[in-house]
């Protein structure tokens, strides 16, 4: 009886001791998705007796998704700002791709660190739909009675009254008709007239990679593909790949789109010819919403990379739920050296602007002269 | 046997014989066989439907031996036209762009090859029509034709023998000519616009024709692809400091425009 009652706390003091340790590990490197908004379990959260502490625990609030823990513990500038303002600044909202998004892990360095405040810089690791996402932030802390709080001076989106924006857009519908009985020729439609206007092929890190530019030189709209296939010296195909989202598939007459194919773990020597082959299709289309690219302007990130930043300016009436950056670069012939792509976290509301920023491989940055940026959208609501 | 020399798809004809016996007979064409006994010394009825199809045609007698004859089916007169018209969208003012192929078919759906004339004929709005006779080679008649000056529809038409088939083309504008743009600055922004944008024959390009506005501020680079709407595109660009502007559209540039600062 005595050796039982033994064994049974024994059993308890392990399990309290196993639950406190595993609540108190901070790393981030493990997080929880989906834990319920609140401020749940927070005498067993880890001191802020470190700028690193307090930035490490915030993220895993953040992580967590706890949001009432996150928000009670920052330092909060504007007091305008609510819980769901923050709540939304970190998980996006209108159906971004910060919506489907969760934080993996997180890496705290120190900038700057005085008795009173510090500067953190936080490589925050997304998992999105549309593939990994990372992300530098940094971070603003102080210290109050003997504990680091990360400053929050967002200011929160102003609270405007609902507007009715006039939207007066273009539309293309496929109209085929009753076909049953008609003459064999009779209801015959070309596909529209695309043409892929340059390619250039090179070897990079991951592989080889086929880039250029597509024009549509119809007066429809089409759907477009770009496939191409490495082939060898002997002929035989290597592999072959298509664009896939690296390109601008609806394309408005005239309009031009970069393309680029990768072919990871496949070295150009190997390869001899490259066969292109654009398919052009007559699809239903729109021309809403036009999104202005302004502010573009080659520059250098935190990290030191080279990075093409600017702003999207939604001009149209439609919410832009995934903004797609796809950039090409050229040098001072006019040949397309590299083609590069970014997804926008926030989504895109009328008549409001979102920042983005591109990244360039260093080796590139000297050779560029110029670019053409093209935005690609994915809406949720059908114009 | 002794089967006819010459044979129109669809009539009725009759294969001679000779001898005295009773036999069996074939008869094998291109689409179908027929097989039937019949008394040698008497001519061999062949009804209509069985020689529809076109083509070469073995008839075979069996008794104590087999013997064999060929013939071949021609097509009937010409009852129908089939006209190929390609492209369905094409630019105008452009040489040979538009070509137009008929295949005359009988009522049994062969392809007629006697030689025939086909009389090809277009219009267009705002054009006198024309025409042009075209003789066939084994069945089939074809021109090419360069687009028109004028955007619209091209009616296309086949006729022979007082049969006709029609098809439309739709003669679409070509590349802009003289893109020109002009701007002002409002109260946020700098609205651009284009004049109306023509092709060089001086048709409306169609709507929704991207037209990309550039307005460069030093190293800073602001673009819009605008469509084409009612003939002008439009866009709004977000400058404070003074700008160059800029349009292109396809491999057509526009004239530059130098706007102040703020």
């Amino acid at each position: 009886m005595r050796r039982a009652l033994s064994l049974v706390i024994i059993i308890v003091v392990v399990t309290a001791a196993l639950l406190f340790l595993g609540l108190r590990s901070s790393n981030g490197s493990n997080g929880i998705v989906g834990v319920a908004s609140g401020a749940a379990l927070t005498g067993f959260s880890s001191s802020s007796a470190t700028p690193q502490q307090a930035t490490n625990n915030f993220l895993l609030d953040v992580q967590r998704r706890n949001w009432g823990h996150a928000f009670s513990s920052i330092d909060r500038k504007n007091a305008a700002l609510t819980q769901q303002d923050f709540v939304d600044e970190w998980m996006g909202a209108n159906g971004g791709l910060r919506s489907y998004s969760s934080l993996e892990r997180f890496d705290v360095r120190p900038l700057h660190a005085t008795d009173s405040d510090a500067q953190m810089r936080a490589h925050l690791h997304w998992t999105t739909p549309v593939g990994p996402v990372d992300d530098v932030r940094d971070f603003h802390l102080t210290r109050a009675d003997g504990q680091w709080k990360v400053v929050w001076d967002e200011t929160p989106p102003p609270n405007e009254p609902a507007q009715v924006i006039p939207v007066n857009y273009l539309r293309w519908d496929l109209v085929t008709g009753n076909a049953a009985g008609a003459q064999w020729g009779s209801r015959n439609v070309d596909a529209p007239h695309v043409r892929i206007v340059s390619m250039n092929a090179v070897n990079s890190e991951e592989g080889s990679v086929v880039m250029g530019e597509v024009v549509n030189e119809d007066t429809i709209p089409a759907f477009v593909n770009v496939h191409a296939t490495l082939v060898d010296a002997s002929g035989n195909p290597i592999d072959d790949e298509s664009s896939f989202d690296k390109i601008l598939h609806i394309l408005l007459p005239k309009q031009v789109s970069p393309y680029r194919i990768d072919f990871p773990n496949v070295s150009l020597d190997k390869v001899k010819n490259v066969r292109m082959d654009v398919k052009a299709t007559l699809v239903p289309a729109s021309s809403d919403p036009v999104i202005g690219v302004m502010n573009q302007k080659l520059d250098n990130d935190a990290q030191g990379h080279s990075v093409l930043r600017g702003d999207l300016l939604n001009e149209g009436g439609q919410v832009v739920n995934i903004p797609h950056v796809i950039v090409s670069f050229y040098d001072n012939s006019g040949k397309v050296v590299w083609v590069s792509d970014g997804y926008v976290e926030k989504a895109l509301l009328p008549q409001e602007s979102e920042p983005f920023a591109v990244e360039l491989p260093k080796s590139l940055a000297g050779k560029v002269h110029n670019f053409h940026v093209v935005v690609n959208q994915y809406s949720s609501q059908t114009a | 046997m002794r089967p006819p020399s010459s044979v129109i798809a669809g009539n009725s004809i009759s294969i001679g014989t000779t001898g005295s016996a009773a036999a069996t007979f074939y008869l094998i064409g291109p689409a179908s066989s027929i097989k039937r006994s019949v008394d040698l010394g008497k001519d061999i009825p062949i009804v209509a439907n069985n020689i529809q199809s076109a083509g070469n045609y073995v008839a075979i007698v069996c008794a104590s031996s087999c013997t064999s004859s060929e013939f071949f089916v021609s097509a009937a007169q010409p009852s129908s036209l089939t006209l190929l018209v390609h492209p369905s969208r094409a630019p105008v003012a452009q040489k040979d762009v538009i070509s137009a192929v008929a295949l005359n078919f009988d009522e049994f759906h062969n392809l007629a090859m006697t030689p025939a004339g086909v009389d090809f004929h277009l219009s267009a709005q705002g054009v006198p029509p024309i025409s042009r006779a075209v003789e066939s080679k084994g069945g089939i008649s074809w021109f090419r034709m360069s687009s028109g000056k004028s955007a619209g529809p091209l009616q296309v038409v086949a006729s022979i023998d007082g049969v006709s088939t029609r098809r439309v083309v739709e003669e679409v504008a070509s590349d802009p000519c003289n893109l020109r743009i002009k701007g002002q600055r409002t109260a946020k922004s700098i609205s651009v616009e284009t004049d109306p944008i023509r092709d060089c024959a001086g048709n409306p390009v169609p709507d929704g024709t991207v037209v990309t506005f550039t307005a460069r501020d030093g190293d800073q680079v602001s673009t819009v692809d605008a469509p084409v709407k009612k003939d002008v595109a439009r866009a709004e660009i977000d400058a404070k400091g003074p700008v160059t502007i800029s349009a292109a559209s396809g491999v057509v540039m526009g004239n530059e425009l130098r706007m102040s600062g703020q």
